[in-house]
């Protein structure tokens, strides 16, 4: 237990590198938050505008969707980051990983979204439009806030999971926890850092797991 | 354009690396034949066990490791795991890592389906002289698998996305391949030929798992 101890828990490494995944756990929250907000803010929008149903435009959202839930996401932050350059477009390491889990999140979120609008029946818009509402009036002040109900436990499921690909910004050096984490092992040659790295995940996602599950049960369907 | 195409799709470049991308996919096959059923076994027993006294500890298992960004624990694994003498090599360590990851949100799965089955399934088997593992066995579980049959397709499509983070550990699977090819001939078209193997790869269960959704929905 001594060598296991000083080998993962060692104070003294851990001490001198808790600065660092200090910065780390700040930068993602920060990144986790930007992809947050634009990718359910484009979820959203992709899936009103697809409630318009125009053949063409509902066509490249389709496509959208389904290429994004195919491909994994570190594919895409590798293409964002190293093979945009080569066509002389060059991002960061932060914005390349904001930019491909926002667009992931927005198609996984335009499905939960359209999947509530659609499971309003025909009748609240027949309704709606029979007072004298427009078609945007019925979508945004009558179905939409029936469909958001029903989308919250899915989509609280889909954000969290999207969340935690935060991580996969250390393959593009972006300095968020796992970064920080594994260039002070590197540089210590000792896995404390990656103890520390994986306790302040533990921190940050334990609470988000846990408001995961009472989201589930508070807005469980009722059959 | 031209560049575009030069720089993307360049068929001379995907000639010269087509033997490396095929030796990678092969590997993802690999990968995922094994990571799957290894997790989805791993998650019907912590579900499985969630149905004994065993109820907290598997509740305490599943929420550690959905906390943890899988890449974050196949780092740990992998990095940190040949200190006190177990060097699992890279695939072991993936397939480790992969295994408490996934089998804790297949557990989440499977135990939502063994919720599903109505209680009544359980005594009416066990009247019939069936054990309770009998019942489990031939009664509970066929039918919680048939009742969450969507999400559990919806994660595997996640697992065999998920394998391309092996790259990271130096794995030769079909991402790590395409960055090899692309640092060694100085252009983009491996890795961009790999994106559209993934999405040939994947796009038909994509495609299915749509359909289920929007089934799911209209029965409501």
């Amino acid at each position: 237990m001594g060598k296991l101890g000083e080998t993962f828990f060692n104070w003294a490494i851990m001490a001198e590198y808790a600065p660092k995944v200090w910065e780390g756990l700040q930068l993602t929250v920060w990144l986790a938050l930007a992809a947050i907000v634009t990718g359910l803010a484009a979820g959203l929008a992709l899936a009103l505008v697809r409630a318009f149903r125009l053949a063409l435009l509902n066509f490249a959202i389709v496509v959208f969707v389904d290429v994004l839930r195919a491909l994994p996401p570190l594919v895409l932050i590798i293409v964002l980051y190293f093979a945009l350059p080569t066509v002389g477009i060059r991002l960061s390491g932060f914005v390349a990983t904001w930019l491909a889990l926002s667009m992931v999140l927005a198609a996984f979120a335009e499905e939960i979204f359209w999947a509530g609008i659609q499971s309003v029946p025909k009748g609240q818009w027949e309704a709606a439009r029979s007072t004298g509402l427009s078609f945007a009036q019925a979508l945004g002040h009558v179905v939409l806030p029936q469909a958001l109900r029903i989308t919250i436990p899915p989509l609280t499921n889909r954000t969290i999971a999207i969340t935690k690909g935060t991580a996969l910004g250390a393959v593009v050096a972006v300095g968020e926890i796992l970064y920080q984490a594994q260039s002070a092992y590197s540089f210590s040659y000792n896995p404390s850092p990656l103890t520390l790295g994986a306790a302040a995940y533990l921190v940050l996602f334990i609470p988000v797991v846990w408001f995961g599950r009472w989201v589930e049960t508070r807005f469980a369907w009722k059959r | 354009m031209e560049a575009l195409i030069h720089a993307f799709f360049n068929l001379e470049i995907l000639g010269k690396s087509a033997p490396i991308l095929w030796a990678g996919l092969k590997m993802t096959l690999v990968l995922s034949l094994v990571v799957v059923p290894l997790g989805a076994a791993g998650g019907l027993a912590v579900a499985l066990l969630h149905q004994t006294r065993l109820r907290w500890p598997m509740m305490l298992y599943v929420d550690f490791f959905r906390a943890f960004p899988p890449l974050v624990l196949l780092m740990f694994v992998a990095f940190g795991l040949p200190f006190v003498g177990l060097d699992l090599g890279a695939f072991g360590a993936v397939a480790l890592a992969f295994l408490l990851n996934t089998s804790s949100y297949y557990g989440e799965v499977f135990r939502a389906g063994i919720e599903s089955v109505p209680r009544g399934q359980v005594e009416a088997a066990r009247s019939t002289g069936l054990t309770a593992l009998q019942s489990m066995a031939y009664v509970v579980v066929p039918q919680a698998v048939r009742n969450v049959l969507p999400d559990l397709l919806s994660n595997t499509l996640e697992v065999v996305k998920l394998t391309s983070i092996a790259s990271v550990v130096a794995l030769p699977e079909l991402l790590h391949a395409a960055r090899q090819a692309q640092a060694s001939t100085y252009n983009a078209t491996p890795v961009i030929a790999a994106g559209i193997i993934y999405l040939l790869l994947l796009w038909p269960l994509v495609r299915l798992l749509s359909r289920f959704e929007h089934r799911q929905i209209a029965s409501r």
